[in-house]
């Protein structure tokens, strides 16, 4: 939706939103349920996760004469982490359902985590009927109240001649600008009430409208200092990726070769393997990464909000550096990271902007050359030692060879999602979905299944798991069974809550206070009980034929990898440390 | 463990390899470390033009749409980012379904950044700015104090330009308004008599002759704005 969304004047002809085909067999809305459904087609929904309860049975109901593909979550968690995983592969907000009380409060995880990754989504609660609201009545929770810190805005519908409108106006809202989640609360009597009124065309509130376009006076002073900069460097956000601004931002980097650092977020919006990628930043970034953050002299970053795993401690992050910061969200400028060249607008259109006002490219040889030398004295290596366990950072690279470049990774969060993150190499925006500022354990599995539902046919989708991650949220597996997904799940088993393991290990003396998972289930024969294929793995010579098996299998497959226990996630930056002092081994924490 | 314990291995494809745990490469004290440093605002620390960020008071008038919950949203945003907020009064404007919320904020200067920047972003906010130094604010109090000396209390009352609401035996209530100062010039006044109870509403403002109150407003006219103008 945001892609669409560059400037308000392409956004204003709502007409090319309606499906031509759908008029012959339209029937016109005669409940606040049809009008619900209705402005979910309107805007080009083609999907929806969820799971059915008492208050949303109306919404359902008008569901069952409807093209949108439902996919019915064996948990409303795993349904908010399918949409919010949808909608990250397809650019535009998912969409997930679930009923009053327990099923919104469920949801609630999945809203956050789509919250802190500015991932568009929109969230349809069932309500208790509009005169028991407040009174405690059955599965009752102010679900408003709850999610009103964690999404961009909710609504309380009201009325059943413009609930249609609101769904509309709610969905407009999730994909503009910034994206985020949004909410619609539905009483029941508003979705069971009666309307003939037909959704207009949905519309963001005229009170949110962002700024594309930055002031051209503040890029040509930002254009100024690119060209004069000795050590440029691009930090590329997950804003790039949302803003469909991959083509603008490598072509920028590239012209005016100047170094690229990634996000987490960020993974994918450029290539990996490109000589001026030095990957990500961050905790567990790379150390050229990080060396080069702390080391430039001019930070160009574009659509991140310096989240504190990016900078460490503030105080030593790019301690050398003016920033450039370009963002569609004015409150993300200065708010962790002091920009001393603002650019509010769309990532895309800004880094035009900028593209045109800088007449000759920064003098970066050596900046360049020092950047290689950083890649050489840190190489983001591993060893594979035959008479130990086997090595996650090799189950990893076995993947994503035996894949190809567009094949979707999602996690879950942990030690797992840190070696998925580094050892295999991304090339296209929109092929790593993960859980980043919430930090949710168990997303990888339900976001599988949206990324699965969102993605190409001949595009492959593989879940890096960890087995606690993949424990919080295995009923998902009974949903890629019954809609016959074809995703491989690489369960990276450690019997640990393995960054706990470490972290304890390195600050807690090595006391391992609920951290050790030996309890496990066998999990290839649990995905077999599913239904699912399962494979178990603890040899290196096992790894590249049962991953192909697995690759080959039409359906949920998932390959138990038993791992090195003792395996811990480097370089690391202690939490609130200096970025150019990450660590490469426990002694060094 | 030590880094002799730690020391290369060959791997499976004879490469030489890192540590069995961990990777290789110069420690962190080999590496190095530019001097420059960030205060906790993210701002480099340059000893000529760094700003010492005292906090300070601030009044924010905002034009919202009247709906339900908008409070709450607004007390939950303050609340949540750990704004410190003094006052927050909220009333009709001259346009039907929207309110004006004035906020008395004391907070460092990059908070007051923050505190607009993140009132602008909810959808009820229609528009939001901090008010300038000189704008006409004023405050009201009521003032329940004990009755036994009602001629002195009324003498206190005139001369602070305040009214009695209401009189009886046991206690006197009086109004007064004023910028704070005046008002807890005043308190400090009506001690004497014994204070039993009082009632502030906190500042409400409007900005000065023909400054808009809040940005996109046009001072004269009934009109308001319905969505802001875009400002950077």
């Amino acid at each position: 939706m945001s892609k669409q969304a560059r400037t308000p004047e392409e956004e204003a002809d709502p007409e090319s939103e309606v499906d031509p085909g759908a008029a012959a067999e339209f029937t016109p809305a005669t409940t606040g349920s049809e009008s619900v459904i209705h402005a979910l087609e309107n805007a080009g929904v083609e999907a929806a996760f969820g799971v059915q309860g008492g208050a949303i049975m109306p919404v359902y109901d008008a569901l069952y004469h409807s093209d949108i593909r439902h996919v019915t979550m064996a948990h409303e968690q795993g349904a908010a982490h399918a949409a919010d995983a949808f909608g990250v592969v397809r650019n535009e907000p998912g969409v997930c359902l679930a009923t009053s009380g327990p099923g919104a409060t469920n949801l609630v995880t999945g809203i956050a985590d789509a919250n802190m990754d500015s991932d568009g989504m929109l969230a349809l609660t069932g309500q208790v009927p509009s005169d028991m609201v407040g009174s405690d009545a059955f599965q009752e929770t102010d679900t408003t109240g709850v999610t009103a810190p964690l999404t961009k805005h909710n609504y309380f519908a009201d009325d059943p001649d413009s609930v249609g409108d609101t769904v509309g106006e709610a969905l407009a809202l999730a994909g503009e600008g910034r994206p985020g989640p949004t909410l619609v609360d539905l009483p029941k009597d508003i979705t069971l009430g009666e309307t003939d009124t037909e959704p207009g065309p949905a519309e963001p509130p005229e009170t949110t409208r962002p700024q594309y376009v930055a002031d051209e006076a503040n890029v040509e002073v930002a254009a100024d200092v690119i060209e004069s900069a000795d050590r440029p460097l691009l930090l590329f956000g997950g804003g790039v990726i949302k803003a469909d601004a991959t083509d603008e931002a490598r072509s920028f980097a590239r012209e005016l070769g100047i170094p690229v650092v990634t996000t987490m977020p960020g993974i994918g919006s450029f290539p990996e393997d490109d000589d001026l990628c030095l990957s990500w930043a961050g905790m567990h970034g790379t150390g050229y990464a990080n060396m080069a953050i702390t080391h430039t002299d001019l930070l160009i970053a574009v659509g991140t909000r310096f989240d504190d795993r990016l900078t460490g401690g503030v105080d030593t992050f790019a301690p050398e550096a003016e920033v450039i910061h370009v963002d569609i969200d004015p409150a993300e400028i200065s708010k962790n990271v002091y920009a001393d060249y603002p650019l509010i607008g769309d990532a895309g259109t800004v880094l035009d902007q900028l593209d045109g006002a800088i007449d000759e490219a920064p003098d970066a040889d050596e900046w360049r050359e020092q950047c290689g030398t950083w890649k050489d004295e840190y190489p983001m290596d591993y060893a594979t030692p035959d008479d130990e366990p086997l090595k996650p950072q090799f189950v990893v690279e076995v993947l994503d060879e035996a894949t190809a470049d567009d094949t979707i990774v999602t996690t879950g969060v942990g030690q797992h999602q840190m070696w998925a993150s580094q050892y295999w190499t991304y090339t296209e925006p929109r092929t790593w979905v993960s859980s980043h500022g919430l930090g949710t354990m168990g997303y990888g599995l339900p976001a599988a299944i949206g990324a699965r539902i969102a993605a190409d046919d001949d595009q492959e989708v593989v879940c890096i798991d960890g087995d606690g991650s993949f424990l919080m949220t295995i009923q998902s597996l009974s949903v890629a069974v019954r809609e016959e997904l074809d995703i491989t799940v690489a369960v990276l088993n450690n019997e640990y809550i393995g960054m706990v393991r470490q972290w304890q290990d390195a600050f807690f003396e090595g006391r391992r206070m609920a951290a050790e998972y030996n309890w496990c289930p066998e999990f290839d024969m649990l995905a077999e009980a599913f239904g699912a294929r399962g494979w178990r793995v603890d040899d290196y010579d096992e790894v590249t034929d049962t991953v192909a098996e697995a690759l080959a299998y039409d359906g949920p497959s998932v390959i138990d990898f038993h791992i090195d226990p003792a395996e811990n996630v480097y370089p690391m930056v202690p939490s609130g440390g200096a970025n150019g002092k990450f660590a490469l081994t426990e002694d060094q924490l | 463990m030590s880094s002799e314990d730690t020391g290369s291995d060959a791997g499976r494809d004879g490469r030489e390899r890192p540590p069995k745990h961990g990777l290789a490469g110069p420690e962190p004290d080999e590496r190095p470390h530019p001097k420059g440093r960030r205060n906790a605002q993210g701002i480099r620390i340059d000893p000529e033009v760094e700003a010492q960020h005292e906090p300070r008071r601030a009044v924010f008038s905002a034009l919202v749409e009247d709906e339900p919950g908008v409070l709450s949203r607004i007390a939950g945003l303050i609340s949540r980012r750990q704004f410190n907020i003094e006052s927050l009064t909220v009333g009709p404007t001259t346009v039907e379904g929207h309110s004006r919320i004035t906020m008395v904020v004391e907070e460092t200067e990059p908070d007051i950044d923050q505190i607009g920047k993140q009132l602008g972003k909810l959808k009820p906010v229609i528009t939001v700015g901090e008010l300038d130094a000189d704008a006409v604010r004023t405050e009201l109090v009521l003032l329940k104090v004990e009755g036994s000396e009602p001629d002195k209390v009324h003498a206190i009352t005139d001369m602070y330009d305040g009214q009695t609401l209401d009189a009886g035996a046991e206690t006197i209530t009086v109004q007064l308004t004023g910028d704070e100062q005046e008002i807890d010039d005043a308190i400090d006044a009506f001690r004497q008599f014994g204070i039993i109870e009082i009632a502030r509403t906190g500042y409400t403002a409007l900005a000065r002759g023909n400054q808009a109150t809040a940005p996109g407003e046009k001072p004269g006219t009934a009109d308001e704005p319905t969505r802001p103008t875009n400002t950077q």
